[in-house]
């Protein structure tokens, strides 16, 4: 095992290049049961811990942009990108308790692929991009795009996530929900974010299918006018976007059932506030 | 005082310095050494405590430059530069009300609970944003039922006048 400890990104990228090294932020995925996955002892690695260049929340006229190494508890107690961004709070907030928001990244949760992120829902319900990173310049990839199955992504083995670009939009509902376990400390069941700017709606669906993504017959379902009856006329429309399986976690019959109902009561609520 | 049981180093040491409750550390470690095995085996503050491994229980939290984290999720080398500070470098009258409300029984968690404690302590303001229970949520307890913890933590609060 060999860590590389830049102290520039272009130094970063340079060595993401030469060598076969893991990239790693604040090692919250990456060290979970550490002492038996020796198999990762035998890996090198990226550390990118020491970027401070991408340590910074930014604003321009038609966007926020979160540096790669911008941490849940970041933007937890930043007030500004609450009051615009709400859904990224309520995220952040789920994500473990402090310990894991202080380490924690957003481009990590991006990065680390998995179908049942709480980061990655919100950002994408916003319609945020991926700015991605090599040695020969910089691209940006919506990050509804991003993912092709299950920890399969756009990234290729020389460039790194060094920001996510949100655009500023106005918003008349905006909801996200995590169904687990238990309301702290659990990884997602089931959950969903969603925004509807009036007329039209985002929904994005976590732990229902290889990965994190947008389900665009439920938005068309919900946008037509047609009002829902019940939670099952949802379903349809679910079994069309997403494919839930049976896991350690849930059952497929659970997680369908219950992205019905706790889509159908957060559109109800949110239609009659 | 340094434990037997310092991992046999068999790759690259790597040179980190940190403070530790104040005082300067300048180590070589195992490059695959997280900061919990460097604090208990290495520098002998086995105060910190190995619970779940995964980062869900906090028993092994200590302070980071001020914020808690879970010591068995970061590799020592993000330390360097950094301000690390463990249960060893609170004093025992400062929780005195954990004590008296009930906050311990078997112990395992109880050095994490404190260091979450301290930082809620340090940090009033964060009430205004959270609950104690969500502050305290990164620390499970099996035996007390958390009743007696946020009680505690909810005493001294109320104690240093808030």
């Amino acid at each position: 095992m060999t860590v590389f400890m830049p102290t520039t990104l272009t130094e970063a990228l340079e060595i993401r290049c030469a060598e076969d090294a893991t990239p790693m932020a604040g090692g919250t995925d990456l060290l979970v049961h550490w002492p038996e996955q020796l198999e990762r002892h035998d890996r090198d690695y990226l550390d990118l811990w020491g970027l401070d260049e991408l340590r910074r929340i930014e604003w321009s006229d038609d966007m926020l942009e979160l540096g790669a190494l911008t941490t849940y508890w970041d933007v937890v107690t930043d007030a500004r990108v609450g009051a615009a961004f709400p859904l990224l709070v309520d995220a952040a907030r789920q994500v473990g308790a402090v310990q894991i928001q202080a380490r924690g990244t957003w481009a990590g949760n991006i990065a680390n692929g998995s179908p049942a992120a709480d980061g990655v829902p919100v950002l994408m319900a916003y319609g945020g991009t991926v700015v991605v990173a090599s040695s020969e310049g910089h691209r940006e990839v919506p990050l509804e795009r991003f993912y092709s199955g299950y920890k399969e992504m756009d990234l290729t083995p020389d460039e790194l996530i060094v920001a996510i670009r949100i655009p500023r939009r106005t918003y008349r509902h905006q909801r996200f929900i995590k169904v687990g376990l238990r309301r702290a400390q659990a990884i997602a069941k089931v959950g969903a974010a969603m925004v509807s700017n009036g007329s039209g709606w985002r929904v994005v669906a976590s732990s229902v299918a290889p990965t994190i993504r947008r389900c665009p017959t439920i938005e068309a379902r919900i946008s037509n006018g047609q009002p829902l009856g019940s939670p099952d006329d949802l379903l349809p429309a679910i079994r069309t976007d997403v494919s839930p399986i049976d896991d350690l976690r849930s059952t497929a019959a659970y997680r369908e059932q219950v992205m019905s109902r706790v889509l159908y009561y957060a559109i109800e609520e949110m239609n009659h506030r | 005082m340094v434990a037997d049981s310092v991992p046999p180093m068999n790759r690259s040491p790597i040179d980190v310095a940190f403070t530790l409750n104040g005082l300067e550390v300048a180590i070589s470690i195992d490059p695959a050494e997280r900061l919990l095995d460097t604090l208990r085996y290495r520098l002998g503050m086995t105060g910190t405590k190995e619970g779940c491994g995964e980062g869900e229980c906090g028993a092994c939290t200590v302070h980071v430059d001020g914020i808690p984290v879970n010591s068995c999720l970061i590799p020592t080398y993000q330390m360097r530069g950094t301000r690390v500070r463990t249960v060893e470098s609170i004093d025992p009258a400062d929780v005195s009300a954990l004590l008296g409300s009930g906050a311990t029984q078997c112990g395992a968690c109880t050095p994490g609970v404190v260091m979450t404690a301290v930082w809620v302590w340090e940090h009033p303001e964060l009430l205004e944003s959270h609950t104690l229970r969500q502050l305290m949520a990164g620390n499970l307890c099996r035996c007390t039922g958390y009743d007696g913890i946020i009680a505690g933590v909810g005493q001294t609060l109320e104690e240093n006048g808030r």
